[in-house]
């Protein structure tokens, strides 16, 4: 096969056993690879009312066909699980070079199936495939982990691994690679914990070929042409990160402050992108294929002198606005000890804030917290971090995640959450469309299914009004299927604020000799989504948990330039469904689901 | 024949990401596949974000072709290049012993050396780059390029001092 390697690596955690298997060629043509095809594996394998970390959850590690290749940023993967977080169908993506290294290794997917007796690692050299004790890693950080298989193994080896978070069973647990890497939402990580293995390592030393070399490196070059054009990523990710975002987003009023009380702040420059370069930054970091370069090396200075990777956007707006916190040195430090110990940012940096929220309002006191948890706690919020990896004192409630945090103190209305899952950091009573997004993501609160902050206020591919509604839906579903198709290609999320449908249907056809075009992957996007869609329904989500919390409803923004509105959701969700085909609760119709060859769901 | 290059690779590190595109622009050139275990070139990544790439500078001394017994390697004065004339090469691999920066490959499944030959005056790690930091400049170009980079700083310097 060209693109894909055209084998999946099945292993049976329970018995010890690993199996090749020949990549189902249908199924892959169909959803492409990484969330698509691994979910698609992952649905007809698995019950849907599956315990999310009982051994008959599977975890799946899913590479794209361009995953390894040059193409415009492909260095992308997915873990496929059901999520102990929020029991949706978990797709994280993550970066780095593990992935690609799966492919060289000669690999599409890896199957994780059952538990182990105790606790293991994978490790993968090419065709020679075993599971070792990883007795003497239990409790080990990622850190100290990935640097202990590198030296059991070889030198080169790519390194996949929990923290103590996920051992623990954290439920926002993610799965680091390459140290600094997160497959970061919904749990993850707890599931790779609940089936005792430790790590997955993996060198790779074969190919991957690609059906026309000459048209897939001319694609090459005129996406990288359309990236180099492009302000975005040609000058402001590689300079400022993501985290370029958060004085742009302040100025549009959408940046959420103190738990969404406030969407605006007179000092978000001091966690800002600007910031962080002039005097943090040490260098950007690219993962593999990447054309962009938003990744950071940084220091965090003053008491804690550390170098790591970090922070993102989402990150330093969880752990600095989201907690009134704004002190680049503590936010930098919380995310060293998030990749560190494993776990995902913007849940826990949101359920921080709930708490915060929570002890404001008398719900929680010192006595049970053990710190003084007001607003803008630096300290209290950087020990709560670790605390929270290990289960210890309240971070065991905060080890559950806002929803059920807030539930158990008797205020769920302050849990920031969708689904149970923490919204990232873009107010949807600012940036109305946005709001439509996290109200109907099928894994719960999440920005990187359908990014219409790219129109709304980054103005690309065009501008969109962010306070109207008009036309949101239609939007949506064109970025949330496109994103599907990229995701499942192995494509960054970064590259689609240059290149669109029409370069990744070039790049997938000429690598893997498939007739793809643009209108064919973006069908490929709405059968991915409406199979997530189909699965959460299963679960008993319906459409009235496409929603949000209360406060974002009913509560006018208090300042700034976002002054007085609140999210018009009602206004969008029914068209919403119109334009997806679901009836009005939001179920995808049978002639739907037919249409998309995913009758048997129905 | 290849005409005489007046072209360097010039590699800065401090602008490399370790995106290891260079390895992939290297394989998919050679070797037709997108391959970094073959890769003429390869990035290597440190702690806090350091990545060097290393590959063949094409020395005017080479230590390889000095080991070579058999003329399989040979330095070709008209391009600058050191070149690997495969059907002499016997597979002893002193060229890889004798490289003291380790830039010479030896493939075990061709059972020959891997080595930098610039793509024949193209090096397409150098096109597909996306940082500059592995360059294909004009000999001059290239030589005086940090000096050029050095020198702004201390210009800098003096402009800001007044008398």
């Amino acid at each position: 096969m060209h693109g894909w390697m055209g084998t999946v690596l099945r292993v049976d955690l329970t018995a010890g056993a690993v199996k090749k298997e020949a990549l189902k060629k249908d199924a892959a043509e169909n959803y492409i690879g990484g969330r698509g095809l691994g979910e698609k594996y992952f649905t007809d394998e698995v019950d849907p009312k599956v315990d999310a970390l009982s051994p008959a959850n599977k975890l799946i590690f899913a590479t794209g066909p361009l995953t390894g290749t040059m193409g415009i940023s492909t260095g992308r993967y997915d873990v496929v699980t059901k999520g102990p977080l929020n029991d949706t169908l978990a797709s994280s993506n993550s970066g780095g070079y593990f992935g690609a290294h799966v492919k060289y290794a000669g690999y599409d997917m890896i199957i994780l199936e059952g538990k182990a007796a105790k606790p293991v690692y994978l490790w993968i050299n090419n065709d020679t495939v075993e599971l070792r004790d990883a007795s003497r890693l239990w409790g080990k950080t990622v850190y100290e982990t990935d640097d202990a298989v590198k030296a059991e193994t070889d030198p080169d080896t790519e390194v996949a691994c929990i923290g103590p978070a996920g051992e623990k069973i954290v439920k926002f647990a993610c799965i680091m690679n390459d140290k600094h890497r997160a497959a970061g939402r919904t749990g993850v990580g707890a599931v790779m914990g609940s089936k005792n293995l430790k790590a997955i390592a993996v060198r790779g030393t074969r190919g991957i070929k690609v059906a026309e070399r000459e048209n897939f490196l001319a694609t090459v070059r005129a996406g990288r042409k359309k990236i180099s054009d492009n302000p975005v990523t040609s000058a402001g990710l590689p300079t400022y990160g993501s985290n370029i975002l958060v004085n742009i987003i302040n100025q549009s009023g959408a940046l959420p402050t103190r738990n969404w009380r406030e969407a605006y702040t007179e000092e978000a420059d001091k966690i800002s992108g600007e910031t962080l370069t002039g005097a943090h930054l040490l260098r950007g970091k690219g993962c593999g294929s990447c054309v962009v370069g938003c990744g950071r090396v940084a220091k965090a200075k003053g008491k804690y002198n550390e170098v790591g990777e970090g922070p993102e956007y989402e990150t330093a707006w969880a752990f600095g606005a989201d907690c009134g916190i704004f002190d680049m040195d503590a936010v930098i430090k919380a995310n060293f000890l998030c990749n560190e110990l494993g776990m995902d940012t913007i849940t826990l940096g949101s359920t921080i804030a709930c708490a915060m929220e929570l002890y404001e309002i008398g719900a929680v006191d010192q006595k049970k917290v053990g710190y003084d948890l007001r607003f803008g706690n630096a300290d209290a919020m950087v020990a709560l971090t670790r605390a929270t990896a290990y289960r210890e004192g309240f971070g065991n409630d905060l080890a559950e995640g806002s929803y059920r945090l807030a539930t158990k103190y008797g205020h769920p209305e302050l849990s920031m959450t969708v689904k149970k899952q923490e919204m990232p950091a873009y107010d949807p009573r600012a940036v109305q469309g946005i709001g439509l997004e996290y109200a109907t993501s099928n894994r719960g609160g999440c920005h990187v299914r359908g990014y219409t902050i790219s129109p709304e206020i980054l103005g690309l591919p065009m501008k969109l009004d962010p306070s109207v509604t008009e036309g949101k839906p239609e939007i949506l579903k064109i970025f949330q299927d496109l994103t599907g198709a990229l995701s499942a290609s192995g494509t960054c999320l970064f590259a689609s604020f240059a290149i669109g449908a029409d370069e990744i249907a070039a790049e997938l056809k000429a690598a893997t000799g498939v007739d793809y075009t643009a209108e064919r992957i973006m069908e490929i996007g709405e059968r991915i989504w409406n199979m997530e869609r189909m699965f959460i329904i299963k679960n008993g989500y319906t459409g009235k948990d496409d929603t949000l919390p209360p406060r974002l409803l009913n509560d006018p923004i208090p300042t700034g330039p976002a002054k007085g509105k609140v999210s018009r959701l009602p206004e969008m969700l029914p068209k919403y469904y119109e334009i997806r085909g679901w009836d009005k609760n939001g179920v995808p119709k049978k002639e739907k689901l037919a249409e998309l060859g995913l009758g048997h769901l129905a | 024949m290849m005409e005489k290059t007046e072209n360097l690779l010039l590699i800065t590190p401090e602008r490399c990401i370790g995106c290891g595109t260079c390895e992939l622009a290297c394989s998919i050139g050679h070797e037709g596949e997108f391959r970094p275990a073959v890769s003429r070139i390869t990035v290597h990544r440190f702690e806090a974000g350091v990545n060097i790439p290393m590959t063949c500078l094409q020395c005017d001394k080479p230590a390889c072709v000095a080991a070579c017994t058999t003329g399989a390697l040979e330095k070709d004065t008209v391009t600058g290049l050191v070149n690997v004339n495969v059907p002499k090469c016997i597979g002893c691999r002193m060229c890889m012993m004798a490289c003291p920066f380790g830039n010479v490959l030896y493939s075990m499944e061709e059972k020959q050396p891997l080595k930098c030959d610039q793509c024949s005056g193209k090096p397409m790690c150098a096109e597909f780059c996306p940082t500059n930091a592995i360059e294909y400049l004009p000999a001059e170009t290239a030589t005086i390029q940090r000096k050029k980079a050095f020198s702004a700083k201390i210009a800098a310097g003096i402009a800001e001092v007044e008398i």
